[in-house]
């Protein structure tokens, strides 16, 4: 990929828990100009941290800027650059399709291929929940289309390195 | 056994602890319970007539001082008045810790009276900011807030502080050590030797080098190791808007001011050097003019404290993160390691003879030059600076903004480092008046000279009661052209002579009457004889600050010019060097409000477009 080409990268961020740190990074990120594709929070094992995975579709160069800049927030302790090849990367997605009693059946039976679990049931809709690798929340959801999507939430992806496979000597 | 402070006589005793002797600032309700211990405390308050003017005073007093500025003011508008000062030093990177009272914690969120989010708002535009919701926690701010605000890149931290926070009771306790909870802080202040090693190697090859000094310099008290590295090297120096006086005006190394008011030496030499020492500065688009086209042939070093300033606008060939100073230090010490090895070898020294002629030319030719008044009734904004500095060389010079500031900037000879002070990244009218006032404040015995111009004098004027009452006696010079000049200037240039809403009148205010009014002497000068006789008693006066209305050529314009998104080959050096300019052929490049377009590496500026009826002095010849 040229370094000159806008790609999806993914940073994860680890945070002190302080308040406002959220407003923080969005804010940054907001006033240099540029967008957050995703971003989701949460608690780490030490609860004075937090890590954040934000999703940027930005040139490799201002990839660079914008962690430079984060890392200037006195709370921003460490940045990753996650790299696609060598992290799991995982999503969670709910989505409601619409349905009549004749096409329930079909948007079952995609749920099963991808191994999408059933989270409500109703008269004229079915809830699917997908935990994965974005691209296949995104395959499910062209799939599911044809049937009309009511209500898409999606969490953000978050990622962690892959453990290396052989113990250090 | 501990003592039982209040939040505030805590704060109070903090900013006692981390070394405070002034703040500048202003009461109200939420900040009551701070003002009432300040009365027992050995620090000096002065009371400012508006918050902005304790921001801008804060300034100065760092710049005069070298110790950070301190600024004390009231939730809601007091806070938001001091909102500009508070950006003003994030760009220009000035330590600056502000504390703002907030209204009581239960009432946060509620819109209460005089609540506004300033913690919010100070976020995008400080170095770090806090809230405080627990008064044992007052010491542990405040230490890290100083901490803050004078290392790394130096920066304005903000504190709110809720009115019951600082009324409840805490337990007095001192850190120790200001950056203990600081994990995610840690800046590196010595450069990668590999890095230093890497730069003193190109340098040996370049045959055109040059000095990019920038306010980095300043701020890490580096002037005499600049000084020292240039002389060694031989290397000449531009010294920006931010960084003048770093190496004096009078050295024969320093070629003066670069960027969109540069000298034609400073401008040209950047452009056709083929390898630039930046040093502490940040390739700002005043220097660059359009980024595609400066020193297109040059590699680059750049030492910065902050990485983040490294490959931002210019890519860096060799960048190196670290404090100018010790940065600096180490470049000298591979430069003599360097030097004895290529001695050891036999080999003579990179020839540069042909460099420092050509510079030397450009000099010679190209000097500042303004056209002289055509009788003693008019005079020139740029022989009142030049008569000033006669008469004070030694002053400390605080600039407004506008075209004032860069006569200011170009024709004052400055002789020593932290002489010159203004706003350079925001660009904040009515910095002068207050700016000299604090500068005054923490450099008493110094001279202290505002050159400001008419518009922004009328911005904040009111600190001279400030100055009056508290007795600081600075001395403001008002370049009046009965203009917004500079935005005069661009309209005669760029918008076909289409004056809009820029003129003020010379009469309205009196002035002199006005500073009369404030408690300072008041002088008026309308013609050339007068500008020395009126200076030389301004002299005189050492217990009142004093105005004068300088009535100047009011179509006096600052050239040389590059205008806003071009080229700086394309630099216009303006009628007094003799040559036809049709300046209507200008009007293609203006840009829509003056500014220069935001970039993030200037890849979507407007393609160069080069005013016929200009000569490309350069590819002349000498
Ligand atoms: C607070 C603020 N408002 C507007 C501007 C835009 N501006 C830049 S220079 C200038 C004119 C300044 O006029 P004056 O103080 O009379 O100085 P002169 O250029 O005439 O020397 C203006 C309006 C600014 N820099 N700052
Ligand atoms: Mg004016």
């Amino acid at each position: 990929m040229s370094a000159m080409e806008p790609h999806l990268t993914t940073l994860s961020v680890l945070v002190e828990n302080q308040p406002g740190v959220l407003a923080r990074v969005a804010g940054l990120i907001a006033r240099r100009g540029y967008n957050i594709e995703s971003l989701a929070v949460g608690p780490t094992d030490d609860p004075g941290f937090s890590r954040m995975t934000l999703v940027v579709d930005q040139t490799q160069t201002h990839v660079e800027q914008i962690v430079k800049q984060l890392y200037k927030l006195i709370n921003v302790i460490k940045i990753i650059e996650l790299d696609p090849t060598d992290s799991i990367e995982r999503e969670l997605l709910l989505v409601r399709v619409a349905c009549t009693a004749e096409t329930r059946f079909q948007v079952l039976e995609l749920a099963e291929i991808f191994e999408a679990k059933v989270a409500d049931v109703g008269a004229e809709s079915v809830a699917l929940e997908l935990s994965g690798p974005p691209s296949r929340l995104n395959d499910l959801l062209e799939l599911v289309e044809q049937h009309g999507i009511k209500e898409v939430a999606r969490t953000g992806r978050i990622g962690l390195e892959r453990a290396r496979k052989r113990a250090a000597i | 056994m501990s003592q039982r402070l209040t939040g505030a006589e805590a704060l109070v005793r903090s900013l006692e602890q981390v070394g405070v002797e002034v703040v500048f600032g202003l009461p109200g309700g939420a900040i009551l319970p701070v003002y009432d211990p300040l009365i027992d405390s050995s620090i000096r308050h002065i009371l400012v007539r508006h918050e902005q003017g304790a921001g801008h005073m804060a300034q100065g007093y760092y710049w005069s001082t070298g110790k950070p500025g301190v600024a004390v003011v009231t939730s809601g508008p007091g806070a938001t008045n001091i909102l500009t000062p508070i950006t003003d030093a994030f760009m220009d990177s000035v330590p600056m810790v502000v504390i703002a009272g907030q209204v009581s914690r239960a009432a946060i969120g509620s819109d209460a009276f005089q609540e506004a989010p300033t913690f919010n708002m100070t976020m995008p535009v400080t170095k770090h900011n806090y809230v405080v919701m627990d008064p044992a926690e007052i010491p542990q701010v405040v230490a890290e807030a100083f901490h803050l605000a004078t290392t790394g890149r130096p920066g304005p931290v903000f504190i709110d502080l809720p009115k019951d926070v600082a009324a409840s009771e805490m337990d007095w306790w001192w850190p120790e050590d200001p950056a203990a909870n600081l994990a995610g802080y840690r800046p590196t202040t010595s450069g990668h030797p590999k890095q230093v090693k890497e730069a003193i190697r190109l340098l040996a090859e370049s045959a055109r080098p040059v000095i990019y000094a920038g306010g980095g310099i300043l701020k890490a008290r580096a002037a005499a190791e600049l000084r020292e590295f240039a002389e060694k090297t031989r290397v000449p120096v531009v010294t920006t808007l931010m960084a003048r006086g770093a190496l004096p005006d009078d050295h024969e190394l320093c070629l003066g001011m670069p960027g969109m008011h540069g000298n034609y030496a400073a401008v040209t030499s950047l452009q056709r050097s083929d390898l630039l020492l930046a040093l502490g500065s940040r390739f700002d688009d005043r220097v660059t003019g359009r980024v595609a086209d400066f020193a297109p042939d040059a590699k680059v070093v750049h030492v910065d404290i902050d990485p983040a300033e490294l490959s931002k606008v210019r890519h860096a060939d060799v960048p190196i993160v670290g404090d100018c100073r010790i940065v600096i230090d180490s470049l000298v010490k591979e430069f003599d390691k360097s030097e004895r090895r290529r001695e050891e070898r036999g080999d003579p020294p990179p020839d540069r003879d042909a460099w420092l002629v050509q510079i030397e030319v450009w000099r010679d030719k190209f000097p500042y030059r303004y056209v002289e008044g055509s009788d003693d009734k008019v005079v020139k904004p740029q022989y009142v600076i030049e008569r000033l500095c006669a008469a004070a060389p030694d002053a400390t010079v605080v600039g407004g903004v506008g075209q004032h500031q860069m006569f200011a900037s170009q024709w004052w000879r400055f002789s020593r480092p932290y002489q010159w002070i203004n706003s350079g990244g925001l660009g904040t009218m009515g910095f002068a008046i207050p700016a000299a006032v604090g500068a005054k404040a923490g450099d008493p015995d110094r001279v202290v000279w505002a050159i400001d111009g008419d518009g922004c004098f009328q911005m904040t004027l009111q600190e001279l009661i400030t100055a009056s009452v508290e007795r600081i006696p600075v001395k403001i010079a008002i370049l009046n052209n009965g203009y917004l000049g500079m935005v005069r200037q661009w309209q005669e240039l760029f918008y076909e002579e289409r004056y809009s809403e820029v003129h003020l009148g010379t009469d309205i205010p009196d002035y002199v009457k006005l500073a009369e009014a404030m408690g300072c002497v008041g002088f008026r000068v309308d013609t050339v004889p007068d500008v020395d006789a009126v200076i030389a008693k301004a002299m005189e006066i050492d217990d009142q600050p004093v105005v004068i209305d300088f009535r100047i050529d009011p179509m006096e314009k600052v050239y040389p010019m590059v205008p806003a998104g071009t080229s700086n080959d394309g630099l216009l050096l303006g009628p007094a060097y003799g040559q036809v300019e049709d300046e209507r052929e200008l009007t293609a490049l203006a840009d829509s409000d003056g500014a220069a377009p935001m970039t993030h590496g200037g890849e979507d500026e407007p393609p160069p477009e080069h005013p016929e009826g200009h000569i490309e002095l350069d590819k002349g010849g000498f």
